[in-house]
């Protein structure tokens, strides 16, 4: 049946109606039920992707969508990126009336978008799942309708976010024309058979990497994320910047390591410029930040230069590391942006860098905390950071990048030295700012776990690197 | 107890991390003495547990001993393996001693964060440990790393008014050089397919790659010892570190990478190693005159010790540069020596800065006449850091010296002069603070040394003594394994296709 093995799909989208439905019907004060059916939705089809998962690829929907595990396993970490980062923003949305029952319907909508992504085997689905996704995350960011930066911040996605889809299809459609497929698997074999220096394939090819460029906030097309970051309800943000990037890296592998991996030679050198660029002008401009939120998008932006390291490989090897760097990324990025919300309160937003002052002060374990999320950035070990930057650079070393991996080991440095002032700041300068900090329970206990992840997965790595390089494998021979 | 005989090495690394946890989680600024004790107790137990590392330790066996296995990573063959031979057993008695040594000396000093900083010293024993004892090569590099977040949180939150330029710059600088050692471990790992040390030692390496190897672990390791021209950020570290973070980096961390030299370095590229063995020897010697005269002119004392311990540094990479049995066995005696003098030295200023909050030499003068018992032994700790006879300070630089005369002519000639140059800095400095007239009302209300602070010094004199009379103990560990390390380092690791000749074999 293939209807059932899209029953996680169909779990989030039931559900997702359902929160909007009760919404209509439910009173102010018991709202804490929504919260409680979105947790509830994410469990559920944990429950399900986990049941229905075997290690056999296996194709539905006339092969629109595949189920392989490196589907399960993203869409398992998609669930548990989400479900941890609505722990993080309740009593945020609450304390900024943003509470309702809208926010945890469009956050599944989202997450229904990032699923199907995953899972998408021919170039519609993948299309349709990242519409889904961008249009979500576009409403999302104008949430707090009142904000001007932040209708600012949703206009300017919107806009560009609708230009990098346009690229996207461009080129797709690019393909499509070369290849008379949008099945990936058949995009493959027909490549094969063509020309590899077809121009309009190539064509194609670039507008397809510049699409996936865009979403991933790579330079050059990076300009979105710091403004969309600064702008967003912090709570939008840590969405935008966490969990989407499991399904921007699935459609990575769907579409370059599977359907055009004939081509590699062609996106290894893209991907090559775009690595250097964007860990070089992430890394230059987080210096000069003062906000914090603007801060962590440089360094997601230098981030996704290491991602890309491991995406340039183009082999096995590489692929895994990448999927290895994606969760590490994204782990350390919950945490990151969960400190931030941990430390607002009623009225105040600590997204600035001065808010951190003097944190070991106020509360040790919150310091200790950012310390360890802000070694985990800068790749310091015994953090997972260090093994994500490791994996991925000794991938590229092994694909023969070999002065690439030195530039990008002294541009690391630079990039030490701005998450090296936040602990600076924690640390060595006396508080500015006295209050207690205020935070639920529930809150606290999962972000220390978060943490604590960081440092546990950095002495004892070979778990996660397992999931990893097994989801690659089976999945891509 | 069969567990602790056989893991000696894991419960000297792990021991003291354990105790650093015990003092963050039950150790606050208001119960300030169960933090002091739980701390103290927790350096000693972690000291006792080395000593048998020495006792046990087999002296006729040149390779790795109380070795541990284990799987760590297998997705890139890392494994856990821990061993140590004659040149880390001193090292790693000398960490776990000086770990004792700085909690005392924070008794009454550290009055801010003591739990915090109890157990950044203990966590970095155990760093230290597992570097002197790691062979893996990324178990190593994480020891490695990690060393720097504890000693970058010491600096900066108890230093001096500096002092965040001071660990912000040590902190990169050291992560700059380390970076480009991991490049190296990659490049290693594919060649081998893993990251045992062992395997690098029997790995045939082209010369140009030998090269690009010995550099990339250059760059790691002359930072730290550190060598010139990349020394500036010790004397910055130094000054604005707390008398503790001033000990243990002088102490043990500059060891590091004397010992890193050693263990990867030299004996992965053994060809490159002679082949850049002039250049070294070079830089080894600018950084004993050189630096003994940029030591004359410093007017913070502090500054004075660092800049003298990197001159003193430049004894033990020229020794190890020679290739000859009694220079590499006088640098490790030159470390484990200075290891002791500086920690005194270091003491000495901590002990005038608790008291006059002032490192400047120009605001003493005349403290013999209120702290005479003090005096007797820092005017012994200088003249041990000067090199005179009978104190340890000689040993080392006299089998260095005496290598040097074998080896070359001028090159003794200028490591000689250090006999005469360190003195000149250390004894200067020795007349303007400690003799002459009471120089101000400051200094004629300075108390002299309590009992704590008594048998700290009193301790590290007589090490400095009994070694300086009797340093068999230490060289009797360094024999097996020197020669050992100088048969290996005579053997050339080209591939045999080569037609090429070892360089200065």
């Amino acid at each position: 049946m293939d209807i059932l093995s899209a029953l996680p799909e169909l779990t989030v989208l039931c559900m997702a109606m359902l929160i909007l439905i009760v919404d209509l019907f439910i009173k102010p004060q018991n709202r804490f039920v929504i919260y409680g059916l979105a947790q509830f939705t994410l469990f559920a089809a944990a429950v399900f992707t986990f049941q229905s998962h075997t290690p056999a690829v296996s194709y539905m929907f006339s092969n629109m969508f595949v189920d392989d595990t490196l589907a399960d396993v993203l869409k398992l970490m998609t669930y548990l990126g989400t479900s941890i980062m609505l722990v993080y923003t309740r009593q945020y949305m609450q304390l900024r009336n943003m509470f309702r029952g809208e926010y945890y319907a469009m956050v599944l909508f989202s997450m229904l978008g990032m699923m199907i992504m995953i899972s998408g085997q021919n170039m519609l689905t993948i299309y349709m799942g990242l519409e889904l996704l961008s249009l979500c995350l576009y409403s999302l960011v104008a949430f707090d309708r009142d904000n001007p930066r932040a209708s600012e911040a949703a206009m300017k996605y919107f806009v560009l976010g609708a230009l990098a889809s346009g690229m996207l299809l461009y080129g797709m459609s690019m393909i499509y024309g070369m290849t008379g497929s949008l099945n990936i698997t058949e995009i493959a074999n027909a490549i094969s058979d063509l020309n590899p220096h077809n121009p309009v394939l190539i064509m194609g090819l670039v507008f397809v990497v510049a699409g996936l460029a865009f979403k991933f906030g790579a330079v050059p097309f990076q300009m979105w994320v710091p403004d969309v970051y600064q702008g967003s309800p912090t709570s939008i943000t840590m969405l935008i910047g966490s969990v989407p990037k499991f399904a921007a890296f699935a459609i990575t592998i769907r579409l370059l390591a599977q359907g055009l991996y004939p081509l590699a030679a062609d996106w290894q050198d893209m991907l090559l410029i775009m690595a250097l660029l964007s860990i070089t002008i992430g890394n230059l401009s987080a210096i000069a930040q003062t906000n914090l939120k603007r801060m962590l998008a440089y360094s997601t932006i230098s981030h996704i230069g290491f991602l890309l390291f491991g995406l340039m490989s183009a082999n096995l090897n590489g692929f895994a590391s990448s999927m290895f760097y994606i969760s590490a990324y994204v782990l350390m990025t919950l945490a990151g942006f969960g400190m931030i919300l941990l430390l607002s309160r009623q009225g105040f937003e600590a997204d600035k860098l001065e808010d951190l002052k003097g944190l070991n002060q106020r509360s040790p374990w919150a310091a200790f905390m950012m310390m360890i999320t802000m070694f985990t950035m800068a790749g310091i070990p015994p953090t997972v950071g260090f093994y994500a930057k490791f994996t991925v650079l000794q991938a590229a070393w092994q694909a023969g990048f070999t002065w690439p991996v030195v530039v990008a080991v002294l541009l690391a440095v630079i990039g030490a030295f701005y998450y090296l002032r936040i602990v600076k700041l924690m640390y060595f300068d006396e508080p500015t700012d006295h209050n207690a900090i205020q935070a639920p329970v529930d809150m606290q206990f999962v972000l220390s776990v978060n943490c604590l992840a960081l440092l546990l997965i950095g002495l004892l790595p070979q778990v996660l690197m397992n999931i990893c390089g097994l989801s690659i494998v089976t999945s891509l021979q | 107890m069969t567990v602790f005989n056989q893991h000696l090495l894991s419960f000297a690394i792990w021991l003291p991390m354990l105790a650093g946890v015990i003092v963050l989680m039950f150790g606050s600024d208001q119960a300030a003495n169960r933090t002091r004790w739980v701390a103290l107790v927790g350096s000693i137990v972690s000291f006792l547990v080395t000593i048998p590392l020495y006792t046990r330790f087999q002296l006729d066996v040149g390779t790795f001993q109380f070795q541990e296995l284990a799987t760590w990573i297998p997705a890139f063959n890392i494994h856990y393996h821990l061993g140590v031979d004659g040149f880390s057993v001193p090292l790693i008695l000398l960490t776990s001693f000086t770990t004792v040594l700085v909690v005392v000396a924070a008794w009454e000093v550290i009055t801010k964060s003591i739990a915090q900083y109890m157990a950044a010293f203990l966590i970095m024993s155990g760093l230290m440990i597992g570097v002197f004892s790691a062979l893996d090569g990324i178990l190593y590099y994480v020891f490695w790393e990690a060393m720097l977040i504890p000693m970058f949180l010491v600096i900066g939150i108890w230093g001096g008014p500096n002092r965040v330029y001071a660990t912000v710059k040590f902190f990169l600088y050291t992560l700059l050089g380390s970076l480009l050692m991991l490049v190296a471990f990659i490049y290693l790992y594919h060649q081998t397919g893993s990251f045992a040390l062992t395997d690098y030692y029997d790995l045939p390496i082209a010369m140009n790659a030998q090269i690009w190897i010995f550099i990339a672990f250059f760059m790691a390791f002359a930072v730290k010892i550190p060598m010139w021209p990349v020394h500036t950020w010790l004397p910055d570290a130094h000054v604005e570190a707390p008398t503790g973070g001033s000990i243990v980096l002088a102490a043990i961390a500059l060891k590091l990478g004397g010992y890193s030299f050693l263990r990867f370095a030299m004996p992965i590229a053994p060809d490159a190693a002679h082949y850049f063995s002039n250049v070294m020897i070079t830089l080894s010697l600018i950084a004993v005159v050189y630096i003994a005269f940029v030591a004359l002119v410093q007017k913070d004392m502090k500054k004075l010790i660092a800049y003298s311990s990197i001159s003193h540094m430049g004894f033990v990479t020229l020794g190890f540069f020679m290739f000859s049995q009694l220079g590499l066995e006088g640098a490790v005696v030159q470390m484990i020596s200075h290891g002791f003098i500086s920690s005194a030295m270091f003491l000495c200023v901590g002990v005038l800065y608790d008291r006059m909050h002032s490192r400047q030499i120009a605001d003493y003068g005349g403290v013999v006449n209120t702290m005479p018992m003090f005096a007797a032994f820092a005017v012994l700790f200088a003249m041990a850091n000067s090199g005179l006879p009978g104190t340890s300070g000689f040993v080392g630089e006299f089998m260095v010296i005496l290598a040097a005369v074998k080896f070359n002519f001028w090159v003794a000639f200028l490591a000689a002069t250090t006999l005469i140059f360190g003195a000149a800095y250390t004894l200067w400095m020795t007349k303007r603070v400690f003799y002459g007239e009471v120089a101000n009302a400051h200094v004629a209300e300075l108390k002299d040394i309590n009992a704590r602070e008594f048998s700290m010094l009193a301790v590290l004199a007589i090490l400095v003594i009994g070694f300086g009379v009797y340093p068999e103990p230490i060289t009797a560990l360094l024999q097996a394994t020197s020669a050992e390390f100088l048969t290996h380092m005579q053997t050339s690791k080209l591939p045999i296709i080569s037609n090429v000749p070892a360089v200065g074999i």
